[in-house]
């Protein structure tokens, strides 16, 4: 057995037992922390799998920013108290739930032990068509390129599910500003860091963002971390968070599915088919349409965290 | 699909999914009162782009496609628009033009108003839910039409919440732990299928598996996955309170399209990637919960007090229908016998999607005209509202099956599928479920032909009445189209022999 071996098994054995240590945990504060380390730990995984790109979006959204919304929830379940009126299950149901689970599970593990090997791939047809698309990146082709209507439709749904918090909005406080409120952090690690890493954090996201079109990144991670380095100086109370009425902000999270669409369009009219590029710029295209989509999601990834506007 | 990846018209489906997708996203910045404008005006283009998408199936007598950038599958995607596609499109169109035209009324921002929370919602989840519905029904890949099944959700599960009451929330999420277990369900399943073949394309899947082990385990997955989302008994606990808590217009949607969605990917998926795979069995099963949905289904909205949840229960029953199709395709495969069971299946769900549009409509009116939804208050209501009383028996003679209507020609397929392949104990369902749904719809009118109680007449609403009717006169109608006009729905019919 080689080291490669021995680490893909502690891997393996981590990820599993912290995903019961989550499923076991009674207090929700702990079971958020190892679900975080669960997402971490699962970047890893894809790591060793050779599929970096992803990895750095497990890292990114996967452990980061539901990390961060479950925390956000733990907090504000934890401050209202709300009634936990739900009976817990009982011993027949937990049992019936379990043997559930573990026949999905049992089926799954024979179903892929019985998979063909090697497993039918795309991936060479992927590699062979990338020139026409002028990318080195075969993710980025695939998301931007072979199925670049998928993605054009999660952006979407991004944008969707923006909508879907604010219409969680008491009445009272429609178009307000978030309940992001924090005590401001004059010093210790949080108002340094606030502080300090903005910056950089805007210049990793913007090579990440470059590097995609023919390496590991692209505009999910680098949108995520553009989020962060927005929210971290709300967290630190350094800054408050604009209203949900403003105009800038609901176009800045429109702008990116939009100008995928109109891209799209364009395909069809002069084209003839739908997100087909015109030849020699693809590429162009492609980068254009990231820059404005990394924008957009990244507003819409903050305001999912920061959530639905609150009476003052 | 064509040798150079696209139809003549092959852009008609395609339009009838991107335009409400992009409207839906364009609603964002132009604020509830544009929102509203956008949205009716996409209104009779998008039923012009189903109507013309119908006649190019029609006339051609064969599936459209799209190859987006022009890449062919397996590499890229495709849309493909069949009969099936063509006839739920025009469905789709027909109940969200309708519910548009009807929300006006209540989430309308008249000039100069200032922008209302529910009003900045409901106009983009609209087109959220339509755009997902035509993107299910025109998908021709197991990954495009999971994100369907998103978009369907994440658009439905707000508007079940729309009014902000703590028990819609809560009815909104039990429907989201339901949809997120049937999409991980689901997206297992694709996994699966994609190491198996290599591709998840539904007419490439087609000639590439065969009933291997994980092909089983994945067709099991994905079809329990869609179960959870169609409510199929007993993954049903979540539709009641959701489709009873939800504002009138959107009960409609959720109803009459959300749930046919899902239901749509499984017929993709049983008669096209695993076409000829399931054993008779199996359809027996879907048939057997399928009953029990018609039966217990329509004895819970018996029991109902209150007109909402009655109505919801009826959806419940109505969509166990939907399943006996099943084993009465598989009864005499590639006959006109299978034919019966399709074109029946499919009618069932348009002529559903109608009627009980213009039930939860009319529900609403009802309820907004006298006040409360209490069975037992409902004397009166005849003279308080007699056309939303009307247009909820009108759609209670298609949701009994009772001649002309849509659901008697849907129900009367099924029923000599059934006894044309000597199954003749889903004959006897289809029947008693009739008789209970003449039950339900009798307790309604009784209790609203019943003199007294009602106060004074509120006003009137005149056009949100004329629509509701509108859909229900259509639903009875339905089954007046003569049955040659259904040949349309067998076009592209993938589990006929080539």
């Amino acid at each position: 057995m080689t080291a490669g071996h021995l680490a893909d098994l502690l891997i393996a054995a981590a990820i599993l037992a912290l995903a019961l240590g989550v499923v076991l945990a009674r207090q929700v504060f702990t079971a958020v922390a190892l679900f975080v380390a669960f997402g971490l730990l699962m970047g890893f995984a894809w790591v060793r799998l050779e599929a970096l790109d992803v990895a750095l979006t497990e890292a990114a959204i996967g452990a980061g920013l539901s990390g961060l919304l479950l925390l956000g929830a733990a907090r504000r379940l934890a401050r209202t108290g709300a009634p936990v009126d739900e009976k817990p299950p009982r011993r027949a149901q937990v049992v019936a739930i379990g043997i559930a689970c573990a026949t999905v599970t049992a089926a799954l593990g024979a179903a892929i032990l019985a998979l063909p090997d090697p497993a039918p791939s795309l991936a060479p047809m992927v590699v062979a068509s990338l020139p026409a698309l002028d990318l080195g990146n075969p993710v980025t082709g695939v998301l931007m390129g072979f199925r670049a209507l998928d993605t054009l439709l999660e952006a979407a749904v991004l944008a969707l599910a923006v909508i879907g918090i604010w219409a969680l909005t008491p009445n009272r406080a429609w178009g307000g500003a978030p309940g992001w409120t924090q005590p401001r952090a004059t010093e210790g690690p949080l108002a340094l860091l606030a502080r300090l890493l903005p910056p950089f954090g805007i210049v990793v996201a913007a090579h990440v963002l470059w590097v995609g079109a023919d390496a590991p990144g692209g505009k999910f991670q680098a949108a995520a971390i553009l989020a962060a380095m927005w929210l971290l100086p709300w967290m630190a109370g350094l800054a408050a968070p604009p209203p949900t009425g403003a105009a800038w902000l609901r176009a800045a999270v429109a702008v990116g599915p939009l100008a995928f669409i109109l891209a799209g369009f364009g395909g069809l009219l002069l084209e003839g088919a739908f997100l087909a590029y015109a030849p020699g710029a693809a590429k162009a295209t492609i980068l254009a349409v990231e820059v404005v989509l990394t924008g957009s999601i990244a507003v819409a990834l903050a305001l999912l965290v920061l959530g639905p506007a609150v009476a003052r | 699909m064509p040798p150079d990846g696209a139809t003549p018209w092959g852009f008609l489906p395609l339009l009838a999914v991107m335009l409400p997708v992009a409207g839906m996203v364009a609603a964002l910045p132009l604020g509830a009162r544009w929102a509203e404008r956008l949205a009716l005006a996409l209104m009779p283009v998008g039923l012009l782009l189903a109507l013309g998408t119908a006649v190019a199936v029609q006339a051609a007598g064969a599936p459209l496609w799209h190859a987006l950038g022009h890449w062919a599958p397996p590499l890229g995607l495709a849309l493909r628009a069949d009969g099936l596609s063509a006839a739920m499109l025009l469905a789709a169109a027909v109940v969200i033009g309708a519910t548009a035209v009807f929300a006006r009324a209540q989430f309308g921002t008249p000039a100069g108003a200032p922008e209302a929370r529910a009003a900045f919602a409901f106009w983009p989840l609209l087109l959220g839910i339509w755009g997902a519905t035509n993107l299910a029904l025109v998908a021709n890949d197991l990954f495009t039409a999971y994100v369907a099944l998103e978009l369907l959700t994440f658009a439905a599960m707000p508007l079940v919440a729309l009014d902000g009451r703590r028990e819609t929330l809560a009815a909104a999420l039990r429907y989201l732990m339901f949809a997120l277990l049937g999409s991980v369900l689901y997206l297992l399943g694709a996994a699966l299928l994609y190491g198996v073949a290599g591709t998840l394309d539904v007419v490439l899947l087609a000639g590439r598996v065969d009933g291997s082990l994980p092909v089983v385990v994945a067709a099991a997955l994905m079809t329990a996955g869609l179960l959870a989302k169609t409510a199929l008994l007993p993954l049903h606990l979540w539709l009641p309170p959701a489709h009873a808590g939800a504002p009138a217009a959107g009960s409609a949607v959720l109803s009459a399209l959300v749930v046919k969605g899902s239901f749509v990917l499984l017929l993709r998926l049983w008669y096209g990637v695993l076409a000829g795979i399931p054993g008779p069995a199996a359809g027996q099963l879907l048939a057997a919960l399928g009953a029990a949905a018609i039966l217990l289904g329509s004895v819970a909205a018996l029991a109902q007090p209150r007109l909402k949840l009655l109505v919801a229960y009826s959806t419940v029953a109505q969509i166990g229908y939907l399943f006996l199709m099943f084993p009465l395709m598989a009864a005499m495969p590639d006959t006109e016998t299978a034919a019966k069971a399709w074109t029946g299946g499919i009618l069932q769900a348009v002529s559903h999607a109608l009627a009980k549009a213009a039930m939860f409509l009319a529900v609403g009116l009802m309820a907004a005209r006298i006040g409360h939804d209490r069975l037992d208050g409902l004397a009166g209501a005849g003279r308080a509202a007699p056309v939303p009383l009307l247009t909820f028996g009108l759609a209670g003679l298609t949701l009994m099956g009772v001649p002309p209507s849509g659901g008697f020609a849907a129900k009367w397929l099924l029923l000599s599928a059934a006894i044309e392949g000597g199954q003749w104990w889903w004959a006897l369902v289809i029947l008693a479920g009739g008789l209970l749904t003449g039950g339900y719809v009798y307790r309604v009118l009784a209790a609203g032909l019943a003199g007294g109680g009602a106060g004074p007449p509120a006003p009137r609403a005149a056009a949100p009445e004329a629509i509701a009717l509108g859909l229900a006169i259509l639903s009875v109608l339905l089954g007046l189209v003569p049955l040659a006009a259904f040949g349309l729905v067998q076009v592209g019919r993938m589990d006929m022999l080539p």
